[in-house]
């Protein structure tokens, strides 16, 4: 049997490269797509904590984890498009306006 | 050791395609490779015996929202977005952040105690099937969490529509 550790490091190593790819890419689709990784992540080490612990909140959990993505993807390329519209551009470090 | 052999594969590809979403040029690429990212997590749900998340993890985030996503990206002007810098100047900074915290969760990891373990073994799974046994917590224990579920949704389709519709009439 896979020790619970590995899942939960794999999951721990996933969310750091969501993380990384949030904090340092410039393109704000590639962005939100890191915080996709890191929500899938998530869902990772509460599954596996689900199968080990033999109980089913955490799967409850990562249905709620799933609904709130899908609502937030959504609102977020909601937002993506209505900035096209005003800037024409995907790059967060040329979204300077409120700098004084 | 066969389960250890299929968890290796699941986590080095999982881990190599996660790497590939987050540093490729071409935001499709991205998209493309986070595809077969999905499907790979969905396998490895399976192997948790956990089939519905895995179902719904192929049908909502790989069929729902990379589609979604797919189809913005193809508002971008891709030519111009070969052309530049993919990261930001101080991308080292976070790298070392990312690693920092990473070593942090895994010595945490160390001293972790699992608690005692509930009624849903392996076996009482198998013998009521995963769909009943989650439907049935589902509309018992968390009805109302459910009803807000249904609420957010209600909130996303509307404000995506006014959020993206060209102009309110006022």
């Amino acid at each position: 049997m896979v020790p619970l550790n590995w899942y939960l490091t794999l999951s721990a190593a996933v969310f750091m490269i969501g993380m990384f790819g949030f904090l340092t890419r410039k393109n704000i689709i590639i962005m939100f797509m890191s915080v996709e990784l890191m929500l899938n992540a998530v869902n990772i080490s509460l599954v596996s904590f689900s199968h080990y612990l033999q109980d089913m909140r955490g799967h409850i959990l990562v249905f709620f984890i799933v609904t709130v993505a899908a609502a937030e993807a959504a609102i977020g390329l909601a937002i993506i498009i209505a900035l096209f519209r005003n800037k024409q551009t995907a790059h967060v470090n040329e979204m300077d306006e409120m700098k004084g | 050791m066969l389960p250890k052999l299929f968890f290796g594969y699941y986590a080095v590809v999982i881990l190599f395609l996660s790497m590939l979403v987050v540093t490729r040029k071409n935001p499709v690429h991205s998209v493309m490779w986070m595809l077969l990212l999905f499907f790979h997590i969905a396998g490895l749900y399976l192997f948790l015996n956990a089939e519905f998340i895995a179902a719904i993890q192929v049908i909502v985030y790989a069929g729902a929202i990379l589609v979604l996503f797919l189809f913005v990206v193809l508002l971008l002007n891709l030519k111009e977005e070969l052309k530049i810098d993919r990261f930001i100047g101080s991308w080292p900074a976070a790298f070392v952040i990312a690693s920092a915290t990473f070593v942090l969760v895994s010595i945490a990891l160390k001293s972790m105690v699992l608690g005692p373990p509930g009624k849903y073994t392996v076996d009482f799974i198998k013998q009521e099937t995963h769909t009943k046994a989650l439907g049935q917590l589902l509309y018992t224990e968390f009805l109302f969490p459910f009803e807000i579920a249904s609420l957010i949704l209600l909130v996303a389709v509307i404000g995506a529509i006014v959020l993206a519709k060209r102009k309110l009439r006022s």
